[in-house]
């Protein structure tokens, strides 16, 4: 158990069995009272940011998080497969834990696996994936200006919006935390 | 050209060449900070005088803190370092003086964040044979003063919201306010355990923020240093003024009885050693002059919290050049 002495900004709780994260937190103490302790907590299961003020005496919960590098293998339709680097043990991780991620994924590529009391519940990616495109209407040589866009599709399926001199064949780099074009890595 | 008593003049070029411009300092947007709150502390001063009270300074080095439940004192040696004056203020009340403030620093261990520091100044006066509803005209004509000395008008704005000193405060009882924004009443049933937690948690979040308010006639068990209410002993006379949602300020009708003092010393002295906190010798000197007491108001106000909201800064960082 956490006392409320410990709280401090990154710190992972848990309360009534949901893991979260402290986003802020502040010390506040009422005229002659308390102190008290004002926190911002993210439910690391379902990403909602919710306010919780602790007591000086409070016991708080340390949950049974722990954080895995592992590989993605390959969606065996039902769910993601991934790999442990260190034990080649499988993982089975369902498609709601890596949500819209899924478009960013390649095969062989090192993910962080945050597991609470044993079960996946994130996946983090690198900040940065390269991706091919393989739909967009022609570029427009020489335009380089990047404050106009259209859309293009990567092989996955996942549209995004990409400066006019983009064409079909080209790799970009894609911010996986916004899912935003970045730069272009290579032309076709 | 040599001048007459032989020293050789400046080379013009030592004059005309510009000092090198002093390396930028993380201090230098304190200054007009800084600036301000002087004028405060002159405009503070200036009230008090005007009113008939002396400035006071008392020791900062104490044998004996104030045993108050939740208050931690810094130690200095074997010493501790003041929570408030407040002691030995009212020991002067006990010898004749009539009406006394002072400004100076006060330390509480480990509080830190947007509205606390561990080293703060705070201001504190005590009217002998007055109540804390006098310090409440005290303090309405004083905040006014210093609202329109330093900032020439008391429609202040705070954080993008109006924040206006004039004319109503709004007045809520504890009572009111917890049976209002937190569904219960802690005046016939306290409960130590939820009284702080939904004080901050669900009443000071739904204070008026536009209106100074007056949140006052506490619980007898959150009374503090502050006297029972005559003809209702189930409530103290005790208030708190919040600006903008923020505490700045707590008054007292001040307790005189000193066998209730003691006792609530000694039940403090208890809970905290059940807590595992120090527990500090019990001030004799003042328990033994508490005896001569007049009757009196008083009350302690964070001036930094209240420089900080006259200069619209959003926290204490802002404020103070040297933060740790």
């Amino acid at each position: 158990m956490y006392s409320a002495s410990d709280l401090r900004k990154g710190l992972k709780i848990e309360i009534e069995g949901v893991p979260f994260d402290i986003m802020e937190y502040e010390f506040y103490r009422p005229g002659k009272g308390q102190a008290m302790y004002k926190c911002r907590i993210r439910n690391l299961l379902n990403g909602n940011v919710t306010d919780k003020t602790f007591r000086e005496v409070d016991a708080i919960g340390q949950p049974d998080l722990e954080e895995r590098e592992m590989q993605f293998s390959f969606n065996d339709g039902e769910h993601f497969v991934f790999i442990e680097n260190r034990t080649y043990e499988q993982v089975m991780i369902n498609p709601e834990v890596v949500g819209e991620q899924k478009h960013f994924l390649a095969e062989d590529m090192t993910v962080k696996v945050l597991f609470h009391n044993g079960r996946p519940i994130t996946i983090a990616l690198p900040s940065y994936v390269e991706k091919k495109i393989v739909e967009t209407e022609p570029g427009a040589r020489g335009d380089t200006a990047t404050n106009v866009t259209k859309v293009a599709k990567l092989d996955t399926g996942f549209e995004v919006a990409v400066p006019l001199f983009i064409n079909e064949g080209d790799i970009i780099r894609i911010d996986t935390r916004s899912g935003k074009y970045s730069e272009r890595v290579s032309k076709k | 050209m040599e001048s007459q008593d032989g020293q050789q003049p400046l080379p013009a070029s030592a004059s005309s060449v510009a000092a090198p411009p002093p390396p930028a300092s993380a201090l230098a947007p304190f200054l007009p900070v800084l600036e301000l709150r002087s004028r405060v502390l002159q405009a503070l001063r200036g009230w008090f005088i005007e009113h008939g009270f002396i400035e006071v300074e008392t020791p900062v080095r104490l044998a004996t803190p104030a045993l108050e439940l939740h208050l931690d004192a810094e130690p200095a040696g074997d010493h501790f370092l003041r929570t408030s004056p407040e002691l030995h203020m009212k020991r002067l009340l006990a010898a004749g003086a009539a009406r006394i403030f002072q400004l100076g620093p006060c330390f509480r261990r480990g509080e830190r964040g947007r509205l606390h520091n561990p080293e703060y100044t705070m201001l504190e006066w005590y009217r002998a044979n007055a109540t804390y509803a006098d310090i409440l005209l005290d303090t309405k004509r004083l905040i006014l003063a210093v609202a329109r000395a330093v900032r020439g008008t008391t429609d202040l704005r705070y954080q993008g919201r109006p924040l206006l000193l004039a004319p109503v405060w709004e007045r809520l009882t504890v009572a009111q306010a917890f049976i209002q924004y937190a569904g219960w009443d802690p005046v016939r049933n306290y409960d130590a355990a939820r009284f702080d937690f939904d004080l901050v948690d669900k009443v000071e979040p739904k204070l008026p923020r536009e209106v100074p308010v007056i949140l006052t006639d506490y619980p007898v068990a959150a009374a503090a240093l502050s006297r029972r209410k005559p003809g209702q002993p189930e409530v103290a006379e005790r208030w708190e003024l919040y600006l903008a949602g923020i505490e700045i300020a707590n008054a007292y009708s001040e307790l005189t009885d000193p066998a209730e003092q003691r006792a609530r010393f000694e039940d403090h002295a208890r809970q905290r050693a059940a807590r595992g906190k120090p527990a500090y010798p019990l001030d004799e000197e003042f328990l033994a002059d508490l005896a001569h007491m007049p009757p009196a108001g008083g009350i302690a106000l964070g001036v930094d919290r209240l420089v900080m909201i006259l200069a619209d800064l959003a926290t204490l960082s802002d404020l103070l050049p040297f933060r740790e």
